[in-house]
């Protein structure tokens, strides 16, 4: 039976591993290349690594991250930030990467996502979503530049025309909730994953055990996605993973 | 220990690279002749597009060397459909493939779900023994492995090991020096190690 994923996510900053806290308020927590075997010997699916360093210097640290990782983690990675264009994946994959997760560039040239599934496959290709349930009659809009500014699009809109575009999965993280620690956004993400034929990956929200349980049982998602509470050893992998699988939430324990 | 692994244009080959040295073996990427027919066990593992790939292994003559290999050839993923009879993943449906094994890959379809399934077929799914793999030793239950593929092998004779999404497809086939894998040792962990040992072993 296909397990349900947990994915930590790792922000990326001058190679060191970050998280904020709603989007903001940076701190550093650790060596990326350390903290990803932890979390694979622990039992992680996969390995998010957003790279969030603007500057050319960054960008070259983070290849060479990239490498370093495909090396020494025997699990499924995915990497993004700073994905402007075809040559950006690329230089990725070529660096050990298996998929790219794009964001802001997507939105702002959709055709990025038929390149990327066109030269490489559909399963390289992450979209990720920055959505935020807003206006005077809310609705849930994509946000760019890290949740930074609003888009006229519309999450659900934008979902099905990034999978119509080739996207693999959709890695959709609810700004409301991010950081927060009161539960994903599960009544959207349950409307997203069934109205896709793709994995969706939920983000943004995660702060005990039982919040897993529900985006996957409410939720419908195919994979759940966290960085604090697991940087900061709040939850553990394998307790969560031994927690679903006693709820009858099909996980992989190792 | 000499391992080859086969260069052409199929993505994702320096995961396979990087197990090999995790496992503390230096495999050289080639695709010369004398050197794939000289090593000690040879890897054609890659992600790719089955008609692609098909039609560049035969340009370069790559179709009859890979066939008539006598030493331990483990395929990966695209690998495994490339040693089939035919794949689907083709501009017209159809494309004719290596036929190592006896059977065809077809595209999982919608058809074939009662319940709403994902295509591609992505994350860590059991593969069940089928009792006689050699690549399993050692390996106790069902573990999972990780897969990502949209077309799977249809169960046959020399299927050793399934997995189920909805309906049961081939995980390992396996015919005299000639094994093959659907899903992706180098990025399934430990249990993903233990079984490339286990080729590498034999």
């Amino acid at each position: 039976m296909l397990a349900k994923r947990i994915i930590p996510c790792l922000d990326i900053k001058d190679g060191k591993v970050v998280k904020g806290v709603n989007f903001e308020g940076i701190r550093a927590v650790g060596d990326p290349v350390e903290l990803g075997a932890e979390y694979s010997r622990e039992g992680a699916d996969e390995l998010v690594f957003l790279d969030i360093t603007a500057s050319h210097e960054g960008r070259k640290t983070f290849k060479e991250l990239v490498t370093k990782i495909a090396e020494h983690i025997s699990i499924p990675f995915t990497v993004g930030g700073g994905i402007n264009e075809l040559k950006d994946v690329e230089a990725l994959l070529e660096a050990g990467a298996d998929k790219v997760s794009v964001n802001s560039a997507a939105l702002r040239n959709p055709s990025l996502i038929d390149q990327i599934a066109k030269a490489f496959g559909s399963q390289v290709c992450t979209v990720a979503i920055d959505a935020n349930f807003t206006g005077d009659v809310p609705e849930w809009m994509c946000y760019v530049n890290g949740g930074r500014i609003m888009t006229d699009k519309r999450l659900f809109d934008w979902a099905k025309e990034a999978e119509s575009r080739g996207a693999g999965e959709i890695l959709f993280t609810s700004m409301n909730h991010d950081g927060v620690k009161q539960g994903f956004a599960v009544e959207a993400l349950s409307e997203l994953s069934t109205s896709l034929s793709i994995p969706v990956i939920a983000s943004g929200g995660a702060g005990e055990m039982s919040h897993f349980k529900d985006v996957f049982e409410a939720g419908k998602a195919d994979a759940a996605l966290a960085a604090s509470i697991f940087h900061f050893h709040q939850i553990g992998i394998k307790d969560l993973k031994v927690y679903l699988d006693g709820e009858g939430i099909p996980v992989r324990i190792v | 220990m000499k391992v080859a692994i086969i260069k052409y244009n199929a993505g994702n080959i320096f995961s396979v690279e990087c197990a090999m040295r995790r496992l503390g073996v230096e495999s050289i990427l080639t695709d010369d002749e004398n050197i794939i027919r000289s090593a000690d066990k040879v890897i054609f593992p890659g992600v790719g597009e089955a008609e692609t790939t098909m039609n560049y292994l035969r340009s370069h003559g790559m179709d009859k060397l890979i066939c008539s290999l006598t030493q331990p050839v483990l395929g990966i993923c695209i690998g495994l459909q490339l040693m089939c009879k035919s794949s689907e993943e083709a501009n017209n449906g159809k494309v004719e493939c290596l036929g190592i094994f006896d059977t065809d890959v077809v595209r999982f379809s919608n058809k074939d779900f009662t319940t709403e399934q994902k295509v591609p077929h992505m994350g860590w799914n059991t593969v069940i023994n089928c009792g006689s793999s050699p690549l399993l030793k050692g390996v106790d239950g069902d573990q999972y492995f990780y897969y990502v593929h949209s077309y799977r092998a249809n169960v046959c004779n020399d299927t050793t090991a399934i997995t189920k999404y909805e309906k049961p497809y081939s995980a390992i086939l396996e015919k005299n020096n000639f094994h093959a894998v659907q899903f992706h040792p180098e990025k399934s962990g430990m249990i993903g190690e233990a079984i490339l040992r286990n080729f590498l072993d034999l």
